[in-house]
């Protein structure tokens, strides 16, 4: 890892909330019973700066349309953007700051579709929707369950920029009750 | 070395080296994008069902990508000399419409080594670009013990051979 990347990552330390620091127990708002199918949810502003993306991509993704402002003019995509992983990390970024902090969360085992739609340019303002799609109690471990959601990504004029689908895995407020 | 979408062979693995996780760099990495507890304190992941630090599986895949833009570039250098460069059109190689079929099956932790995979697995055609195709191909990650840790399906744009 480059000095200057790690420099970059270790930034981000400082914009860790409050409620994400050692030793700070966070109130947990949402069991695997609170994410109700059908419901919809908006958040998020993440600002995407030039910086950003260039530092993310000379350490992950080096390709031209993520590194090099000028060269990426010539390319398809016909400027700088950033690189997917990018995308799906700032998304990842906003989901933890608006609800998994404060959710009994306890990972993800994969998902099933993405689309990345349109590039993710410099001066973005990115937001998220997050629908719940269905929801099932592990049969296996009674004190979990998987909730299956959508989460479109868009800017600020409401392009939309990727469409994840997955599941996560959330702790149950009453293990093993009927549901 | 981009190659047309024609003269891509399927089922051609190629091995991305093995990848030592190191634990700052997880941690540093999850703190700027994935702030679960499990990610980034130590105290917080040993009371947590994982039962220690586990990496984001964003940090994962990113760790993937790395290891296939050092192959690629490898590569790159070793074909791409002007001794042996053609005349007329030359393929490039365009962006990714997303992936499918992301699996983490086993967490990733700190000091695991990693082997990573990509295997070249199905082409389509584009009925909007007609000059461009899709290579979809299935990318692995195994760790020391053999078990796997990162599948999924990418997909990328490639240019298809131009008609004589």
């Amino acid at each position: 890892m480059t000095r200057k990347a790690a420099d970059s990552i270790r930034k981000g330390l400082e914009e860790v909330p409050e409620y994400a620091r050692k030793n700070h127990m966070p109130e947990i708002k949402y069991y695997w019973e609170d994410l109700v199918p059908g419901e919809v949810v908006q958040f998020g502003a993440y600002h995407v700066t030039k910086e950003e993306i260039i530092a993310f991509a000379s350490e992950y993704d080096p390709q031209l349309m993520h590194t090099d402002e000028e060269a990426a003019k010539k390319t398809f995509i016909g400027g700088l953007c950033s690189s997917g992983w990018h995308s799906c990390a700032m998304a990842m970024r906003m989901m933890c700051d608006h609800y998994l902090l404060q959710s009994a969360g306890m990972g993800s085992p994969g998902l099933d579709d993405s689309k990345w739609r349109a590039p993710v340019r410099p001066g973005d303002i990115l937001s998220m929707t997050r629908e719940c799609l269905e929801r099932r109690a592990s049969k296996s471990r009674p004190e979990m369950g998987l909730t299956r959601f959508r989460h479109t990504m868009a800017n600020q004029h409401g392009e939309v920029k990727m469409i994840l689908e997955g599941s996560m895995m959330f702790a149950r407020r009453n293990p093993g009750a009927e549901v | 070395m981009a190659q047309w979408l024609e003269d891509i062979e399927l089922g051609n693995r190629i091995d991305l080296g093995a990848w030592k996780m190191d634990e700052a760099e997880m941690i540093a990495f999850a703190r700027k994008y994935d702030p679960q507890p499990f990610h980034i304190d130590p105290a917080a992941a040993a009371g947590s069902h994982f039962g220690g630090i586990v990496a984001s599986g964003w940090f994962t895949i990113a760790c993937w990508m790395r290891a296939m833009m050092k192959h690629r570039n490898e590569q790159n250098l070793k074909y791409e000399k002007p001794e042996i460069e053609t005349s007329g059109p030359k393929p490039q190689n365009g962006p990714s419409p997303g992936f499918i079929n992301l699996q983490w099956p086993t967490p990733v932790r700190p000091g695991d080594v990693l082997t990573f995979s990509a295997t070249t697995a199905e082409k389509i055609l584009m009925k909007t670009r007609p000059q461009w195709g899709i290579i979809r191909s299935t990318n692995e990650g195994f760790n020391q013990k053999g078990e796997l840790v990162l599948r999924f399906t990418g997909q990328g744009m490639v240019m298809r051979k131009p008609q004589s």
